[in-house]
């Protein structure tokens, strides 16, 4: 994503709150670094680890999630294609990563007010990739590793090394929502009524 | 009679599953190709061009161009005068399916059950819709259902007298309510009619017809038109961030209904459109 020709930012993963503080919704993102890929049945697990006052599979201070569940990679790829899965489903469980000092999570769809208020108060930003470019953007992976509950599969916690990985600032820390300003920008009013 | 062996329809399946998540149709191709030229938001317009890269990445590859490689759907009409020999046909098909996302290096997502939820690990059972046809001819189509659309599908009971405002308002408030969530630019399948399982069902054999092709009904392909210029001017656009491009086709099966009814259902597909059919 360049916005438009828009120059990127580039980040190196994990992140500081200084780090995401200067990002602003729309802003267009490479991020470097350490991503770990996490979706609906590894967060159940971490939050009941959370719960049993059990450690969890990675610190959360300074990383970012990446909400996917990659296919099977065929042979010389570090990872099959994967794409982002629909975030609105971890919102039950992200408040208790950002809590714990998360800094980013990469998915795609909307956030509940619950972990938008949560993201605010701990300074954690949410960026958006876009399903679809699977094949794209597991070409931006460069080591892929399993770190925990490996009898979940694609649902597994992996430890991702990326170069580049692109995305778009969709939440920042001081309320903007790229899906909503994006809508009302190019909604044709007359329509419809 | 003519004699089908299941074996060669376990090969068919397994082909289908391999081609509709690694090669996206030329139709929908052309579809994104033509809503890339309607873009106007600058970061609409890269989506779409990121959407058409990966495409042809993926074929370049063979690998899957969305990881969420789906349900396996399958259309399936047999002739009457089709005889299966060496099997069960839906064991075939299942098989196919297994073969198929072990091959293909396609994700497994189908679990168990929606309260016990363990992966089958080979992503059965397929999903599949008989129908029952004169001749000895057999087609089967397959749809690649991803979650996160299917997620935002809705059926509604309208009353005869909502009627069709009421309908359209509906369509569109469901992709209102879907935003950024089912991955857009979306297809639409709208199916009307019928009792409630029907319509759910029309929504979805709505969206293996090619990407794009009217309905020959000219009443409902006109339907089909003013239904995707509302959901256009909802202004979601690409990956919901924001646009011109919100959807590229509406497509709309209708059936006869009851004097009490007027059923609908939409049925939302993402970017990755994934459809293929073979004749055996």
């Amino acid at each position: 994503m360049s916005a438009g020709g828009a120059e990127p930012i580039y980040l190196e993963v994990p992140l500081s709150k200084e780090d995401v503080e200067p990002l602003r919704t729309g802003d267009v993102v490479r991020l470097n670094g350490l991503l770990y890929a996490a979706r609906d049945a590894a967060h159940a697990r971490m939050a009941e680890a959370i719960e049993n006052g059990e450690p969890l599979p990675f610190d959360p201070e300074g990383q970012v999630v990446y909400f996917t569940g990659p296919a099977p990679a065929r042979p010389g790829h570090a990872l099959g294609p994967a794409g982002p899965t629909t975030a609105s489903r971890m919102d039950s469980y992200s408040p208790l990563l950002v809590e714990r000092g998360l800094r980013g999570m990469v998915g795609k769809g909307l956030r509940s007010e619950a972990v938008r208020e949560a993201m605010r108060e701990h300074g954690c930003v949410y960026f958006g990739a876009v399903e679809g470019t699977a094949a794209l953007l597991a070409r931006c992976v460069k080591e892929a590793e399993v770190v925990a509950y490996e009898d979940l599969g694609a649902e597994a916690v992996r430890r991702l090394v990326v170069e580049d990985f692109p995305v778009v600032v969709v939440n920042d820390l001081y309320g903007g929502d790229l899906y909503l300003e994006g809508r009302e920008r190019w909604r044709r009013k007359a329509a419809g009524s | 009679m003519r004699e089908v062996r299941v074996e060669d329809v376990t090969e068919t399946v397994c082909g289908l599953c391999i081609e509709a998540n690694t090669r996206l149709p030329e139709g929908h191709l052309r579809a994104l190709r033509e809503g890339l030229e309607r873009e106007e938001s600058p970061l609409g317009r890269e989506v779409i061009e990121r959407l058409l890269e990966n495409a042809e990445v993926a074929r370049e590859e063979c690998i899957a161009f969305c990881q969420d490689t789906g349900y396996a759907v399958f259309f399936v009409e047999v002739g009457t005068e089709v005889r299966f020999v060496g099997g069960e046909l839906a064991e075939a098909i299942d098989e196919g399916v297994r073969r198929g996302y072990e091959e293909g290096y396609l994700r497994k997502s189908i679990v168990r059950s929606p309260i016990e939820r363990t992966n089958t690990g080979d992503n059965t059972p397929a999903i599949v819709y008989y129908d029952l046809v004169p001749g000895d001819g057999l087609k089967l189509t397959m749809l690649v259902k991803g979650a996160g659309c299917d997620n935002m599908s809705a059926l509604r009971m309208l009353t005869p007298a909502e009627g069709l405002p009421e309908m359209k308002k509906f369509i569109v408030e469901t992709i209102e309510r879907a935003g950024p969530n089912a991955s857009p630019p979306l297809t639409v399948g709208v199916g009307m009619g019928g009792p409630f399982e029907k319509a759910a069902q029309l929504a979805k054999k709505a969206l293996t017809r090619p990407s794009g092709e009217p309905n020959p009904d000219p009443e409902l392909a006109t339907l089909e038109e003013e239904l995707l210029a509302e959901i256009n001017a909802t202004g979601i656009g690409p990956a919901g961030y924001g646009g011109r491009v919100t959807a590229l086709a509406v497509h709309v099966e209708s059936f006869p209904t009851h004097i009490a009814a007027f059923p609908v259902a939409v049925n939302l597909d993402c970017h990755s459109h994934r459809t293929a059919s073979a004749e055996l």
